[in-house]
């Protein structure tokens, strides 16, 4: 069974006179466990793809599943659900809570899953190790750099280990050798854990370690391919 | 927020210092508010002891033991016997107390051009300074000297309606215990001023022995007017004058709040038209507290867009808020219940006059300051009405999240 199933997702957008297409008949389906790359440029509708398959944004029609549950007829409690335990978001700006250190913030998310107070603390500690923020544990956001609070949102994303990630351009503020260790980390909680990836992004370095690619354009998928990954 | 409570005291507690000048402002507002209730119910409090205590000290005592039926009919018929012999036997058992014995009548009392109804009270001369302030309130002559003599004390409006003064003679006309007829001729040795009008125009005191002769009462009376050093002792006197009444047949004890229900309802009444003023001052707070916890829920839209797309609840990021409004306003509280302690227990050792309340008090022989009465109601009672009502405030901006859509949220400048 397909992990995601989209079909025939429309999103339109009212702009004064014009209306956008956020997702035009996009129709798809992604294995559980694939590495998947969106890409595409700005306003090409990744990032409503993302927001629509995480069941954070309402479609104008079209059916999505996720494990065979359609998402789009969830109401606001089983989505909440569904986000908190099955997926992990990182989103384009950091997004982190600016009254919490680093390791509260990857707690924070833990606490409301019910886990315990040392485990939390000791996968928090793991985890933001993993992606080179030890010693930084204690930190608030406003203390870190833009690539080291992009750090803070990957961990907090992947730390329970959910079945899937939608990550929306998570290298975005990160250097060569932090976007290396950080697709390596993902790739290896892919193979491992077969969680999926679904991945937007311009970089075509995180291309690279894809094993799907699929290119959008004005709201619709315009090309979608197996490649070899790193 | 749902396994530990730890991560979210924090959290809120970090957030609400997020705009410290802002929670300032707005603890300060708290702050004052309840310092401020907390001094003026203190000292409306202590002016209500300062009133009962005074107003039961004009005359009534602050119990009194009666024959059955006498406080709703007075009728004369319904006497405590022998109530000199148990007025004495309540000195002994209770030395701390002060007991007087009291008889009553109505009767037409007469100088050589006017009458008027007046209520006849014998008491005992000896023993009424200890419950009543009528025998130091007196205008000009002096208070009643023997046990039997027949002489009279009357209010200033009395002695103006009948035209007498001090030294003058007064006819009453009335009738005895036994249906006979009971008349004397009295003088005035004394005209009392209490500022009470009733007393001042309707009542005039002879000695007990004398009025149990003229009105052909033996050694009957109506009333022991009892009173304790302290007003909080009163429920367990009134237990123990109980314990003494129920070995008499057919007598009751009455406290003061039977005796003169008149000064619970004014109690009440000025209690009621002060609660209006600290309405308006604790419906002032709360707007406060509304428009810093509506601008810290609008100026964090974006944040909280990000915290439901993670999968919490608008229930949950609700019950944040409140927890956050809940700690403000215990800071509010804590600070306001201190301040205000600290300035009440000062006044309510040192007194707390204003211009112009001596010369008030002096008129009436009130004491001329007045003392804040510290207790844990008047400590916490307008500070827990705060406290609620800027819960309450945070409620509309804690639904507000609930409209919040997760997308929307995030493109929130």
């Amino acid at each position: 069974m397909a992990a995601i199933s989209c079909v025939d997702l429309c999103k339109y957008y009212q702009q004064g006179d014009a209306v956008i297409k956020g997702l035009d008949h996009v129709s798809l389906e992604i294995e559980q466990g694939s590495f998947v790359c969106l890409s595409g440029p700005s306003g090409s509708g990744k990032t409503t793809l993302l927001n629509a398959i995480g069941g954070l944004d309402k479609l104008d029609s079209g059916k999505i599943s996720i494990d065979g549950e359609r998402v789009d007829q969830l109401g606001k409690a089983a989505l909440a659900d569904l986000r908190l335990h099955s997926i992990g978001f990182v989103f384009q700006a950091y997004n982190l809570i600016p009254v919490l250190s680093a390791r509260e913030n990857v707690e924070f998310v833990m606490q409301v899953q019910g886990v315990s107070a040392s485990e939390r603390k000791q996968r928090a500690f793991r985890i933001l190790a993993e992606v080179g923020l030890q010693g930084m544990e204690d930190r608030r956001p406003a203390q870190l750099s833009g690539g080291q609070q992009q750090r803070v949102a990957v961990a907090r994303a992947i730390v329970s280990q959910p079945k899937l990630v939608l990550a929306d351009e998570p290298t975005a503020n990160l250097d060569s050798a932090s976007l290396e260790k950080l697709m390596a980390r993902f790739r290896e909680l892919n193979k491992l854990h077969r969680i999926t990836f679904l991945i937007a992004t311009h970089d075509e370095r995180v291309m690279s370690w894809a094993e799907r690619r699929i290119g959008m354009e004005d709201g619709r998928v315009i090309h979608d391919a197996l490649q070899a990954p790193v | 927020m749902r396994a530990s409570i730890g991560l979210s005291f924090r959290l809120a507690w970090r957030n609400i210092w997020r705009q410290k000048r802002r929670t300032w402002l707005t603890a300060l507002a708290m702050i004052f508010s309840n310092m401020l209730l907390v001094f003026m119910i203190a000292l409306q409090l202590g002016s209500y002891d300062m009133m009962i205590e005074n107003s039961l000290r004009i005359f009534s005592g602050q119990m009194q033991i009666q024959h059955e039926g006498y406080h709703e009919s007075q009728k004369m018929r319904l006497a405590v016997d022998d109530i000199s012999l148990l007025a004495a036997e309540i000195r002994t058992q209770f030395p701390a107390a002060k007991v007087a014995a009291r008889a009553f009548a109505f009767a037409l009392v007469s100088s050589e051009g006017r009458s008027f109804a007046m209520q006849i009270a014998g008491v005992e001369p000896e023993q009424e300074a200890g419950i009543s302030t009528l025998p130091g309130l007196l205008e000009s002559g002096r208070y009643l000297a023997g046990s039997d003599a027949a002489e009279m004390v009357i209010g200033s409006i009395a002695a103006r309606n009948l035209g007498v003064a001090t030294g003058d003679e007064l006819t009453f006309l009335g009738t005895g215990k036994d249906g006979s007829f009971a008349a004397a001729v009295v003088t005035v040795v004394g005209v009392f001023d209490s500022g009470a009008t009733e007393l001042d125009r309707g009542l005039a005191e002879i000695p007990l022995a004398y009025f149990q002769d003229v009105f052909s009462m033996g050694g009957s009376g109506h009333v022991v007017a009892v009173s304790v050093p302290d007003l909080r002792r009163v429920p367990a006197m009134l237990k123990s004058l109980q314990g003494v009444a129920g070995s008499k047949n057919s007598l009751l004890v009455l406290d003061w709040d039977v005796l003169m229900p008149g000064l619970k309802q004014a109690i009440q009444a000025d209690m009621t038209s002060a609660w209006f003023m600290y309405a308006v001052l604790i419906v002032l707070v709360a707007f406060s507290v509304l428009n810093t916890q509506l601008m810290s829920v609008l100026e964090r839209t974006r944040e909280f867009g990000v915290i439901m797309a993670l999968g919490i609840m608008p229930r949950q990021l609700a019950l944040l808020v409140l927890l956050e409004t809940f700690l403000m306003a215990l800071l509010g509280l804590l600070l306001g219940v201190l301040l205000g302690g600290l300035v009440a227990s000062y006044f309510s050792h040192a007194g707390f006059a204003y211009p112009g309340m001596e010369e008030l008090t002096d008129k009436f022989n009130l004491p001329s300051v007045m003392y804040p009465k510290v207790s844990l109601v008047s400590l916490l009672m307008g500070p827990v009405v705060v406290f609620v009502f800027c819960l309450l405030a945070a409620i509309y901006p804690s639904l507000k999240l609930y409209s919040l859509r997760p997308v929307a949220a995030m493109r929130a400048v």
